[in-house]
């Protein structure tokens, strides 16, 4: 039971869960790539052009101050969302990895000179990495790289111990898309500002999973993306702390972002709007207000207790199964399951779940890094959403000793 | 016939399961392995050349999935005895059909390889099955 709610209730709500894959019913259990939307983010989306599509900000008539007002309103839903102090501090992006190349961009700008370190973990996914390594380039700063632990978890004091007194910002994945480990970015978010450096956090993986409040866990900036907590794709946030993104230059220049343009210069926007250049994504904005609702509609606490539920029954079985290995064994952790089978291929394995309806990610799902460490060239990742259930846990299994005896 | 089992046919597993003319290629670096790191694949390939400019032995070292092990030893075969521009014109027409560039019916005259016929409803594995035909138009003479 999802709290009041069956579970076979909810999943009437996605309406792409009833898909047949080759005659079988699909179990989709790819959700750390993306979520499945449900029926009200669809209809958000459709009403909004139906009723309401103009331009935002400038324009004066109706639909024009509608569109602005259901785009603002988004804005303060998310704001609300992460638990941000105002709706000043959410600025809108394409997603976890523009928000997170705005921050590298702008902020490194300024925030990184030649010789500062910028502290990363060896579980960031290539979106919190490639980022610093071109900040990095610019500035003539260096990366640094808090090491995983072999049960997939950073040993923070030892992290304590080997501080560099040169590190101005940690960037720290809250939940890995591999090991499925929550980290401590609270604990990680008070080491850091003790010794004056900033933390971001790529909050992409657990904004789906359990509620997140950016002023408890006190980060500087904190990014996710829409399209994996049931909102529309191309979609995202950053939320930044208000001096932190005030002292900031501009990212991308256009329209929106500026206050007053001459020909020669120009001066800026408040903010959030100084981050925004150009015409926004109001749909997708729409769309991921839309998601937050059915999310608090939920409740996280449900959504937590079921995925809890699964999650149990996922480690236990695929534990107990013939020729699987898992990887990340974290005390702390949400449904994301990483796993190789016998000496078989990823790729194999995949594509013979595929057969079964059996949606899953095979590769080194851009963590190429952490893959190398793991000493794996690619794992099988089967992650789960409050919308699955047993029997598709138990039909993986299953399907995974069918593909062990095909490939045999 | 499901696109699954058109992609795994009984060639393609076979060459899998007990690949030919493989071998421990130790004098070859790691740093001359060819490569897909999408996939992690790595694979080396050595060529010996015979009497009258023709490819007489034809090894690979490799690890990777059931397609693309299974491509680099039908590859092998396919390639001995072949003068170097008949081999690189076979693994030009290959790449080419795989990806969509040249009508996938030339498979058809290609022997075993017609087995890859299957791999146009899968774009994704091309990459897999051509890591081989890459290495092989790298390492041939006069590259």
């Amino acid at each position: 039971m999802m709290g009041p709610r069956t579970v076979e209730d909810v999943r009437r709500d996605f309406p792409l869960l009833t898909r047949r894959i080759g005659g079988e019913a699909l179990a989709y259990l790819d959700n750390a790539a993306t979520s499945q939307k449900p029926r009200e983010v669809l209809d958000a989306i459709r009403v909004y052009y139906e009723l309401s599509n103009a331009n935002v900000h400038r324009a004066l008539h109706t639909l024009g101050e509608e569109a602005t007002a259901a785009f603002e309103e988004a804005r303060k839903k998310v704001q609300r969302f992460l638990n941000a102090e105002k709706p000043a501090e959410i600025v809108f992006t394409r997603g976890t990895t523009e928000a997170i190349n705005l921050v590298a961009s702008a902020w490194g700008a300024q925030g990184l000179k030649e010789g500062d370190v910028v502290l990363l973990t060896e579980m960031e996914h290539h979106s919190n990495l490639v980022p610093w390594q071109l900040a990095c380039a610019r500035s003539g700063s260096r990366l640094r790289f808090i090491p995983v632990e072999a049960n997939g978890t950073l040993d923070l004091p030892k992290l304590e111990r080997s501080w560099d007194p040169r590190t101005r910002l940690v960037a720290v994945t809250h939940m890995s898309n591999v090991l499925g480990t929550i980290n401590d970015v609270k604990a990680i978010a008070g080491l850091a500002h003790r010794r004056d450096a900033l933390v971001l956090v790529d909050g992409a993986q657990s904004v789906p999973h359990f509620p997140v409040d950016v002023q408890d866990i006190d980060c500087d900036f904190f990014a996710f993306s829409s399209h994996k907590m049931c909102g529309p794709m191309g979609m995202g946030a950053l939320y930044g702390k208000e001096r932190l993104l005030d002292a900031m230059p501009p990212w991308m220049g256009g329209g929106e972002m500026i206050r007053a343009v001459w020909p020669e210069k120009s001066t800026w926007n408040d903010l959030p709007w100084k981050f925004e250049a150009g015409t926004p994504n109001v749909e997708g904005a729409v769309g991921l207000g839309a998601a937050i609702d059915y999310l608090h509609g939920l409740e996280f606490r449900t959504i937590a207790a079921w995925e809890e539920e699964l999650s149990r029954h996922a480690l236990q079985s695929l534990g107990a199964a013939n020729g699987v290995t898992l990887y990340g064994d974290s005390p702390r952790r949400g449904p994301v399951f990483s796993f190789t089978l016998g000496s078989l291929h990823a790729h194999d394995v995949a594509q013979f779940l595929d057969r079964e309806g059996i949606a899953v990610r095979a590769g080194h799902h851009c963590a190429q890094p952490l893959m190398r460490k793991l000493g794996v060239p690619a794992t099988v990742r089967a992650s789960l959403s409050f919308y699955n259930t047993f029997s598709e846990i138990d039909r993986l299994v299953a399907a995974l000793d069918g593909a062990l005896r095909f490939y045999a | 016939m499901s696109a699954f089992d058109e992609l795994y046919q009984e060639i393609i597993m076979d060459h899998y399961r007990t690949p030919r003319n493989t071998a421990r290629l130790d004098h070859i670096p790691q740093t001359l392995a060819h490569e897909n790191p999408t996939c992690g694949d790595s694979l080396k390939l050595e060529v010996v050349m015979g009497d009258g400019e023709k490819l007489e032995r034809v090894r690979f070292e490799g690890k990777g999935c059931a397609i693309s092990t299974a491509s680099a030893s039908l590859m092998t075969e396919q390639v001995r005895g072949l003068s170097v521009a008949e081999a690189r014109k076979l693994a030009g027409s290959f790449i080419r059909a795989l990806r969509g560039e040249e009508p996938v019916d030339v498979l058809d005259g290609m022997g075993d390889l017609v087995a890859f016929k299957g791999l146009s409803s899968f774009p994704v594995r091309v990459k897999c099955a051509t890591l081989a035909w890459h290495a092989l138009l790298v390492t041939l003479p006069g590259n």
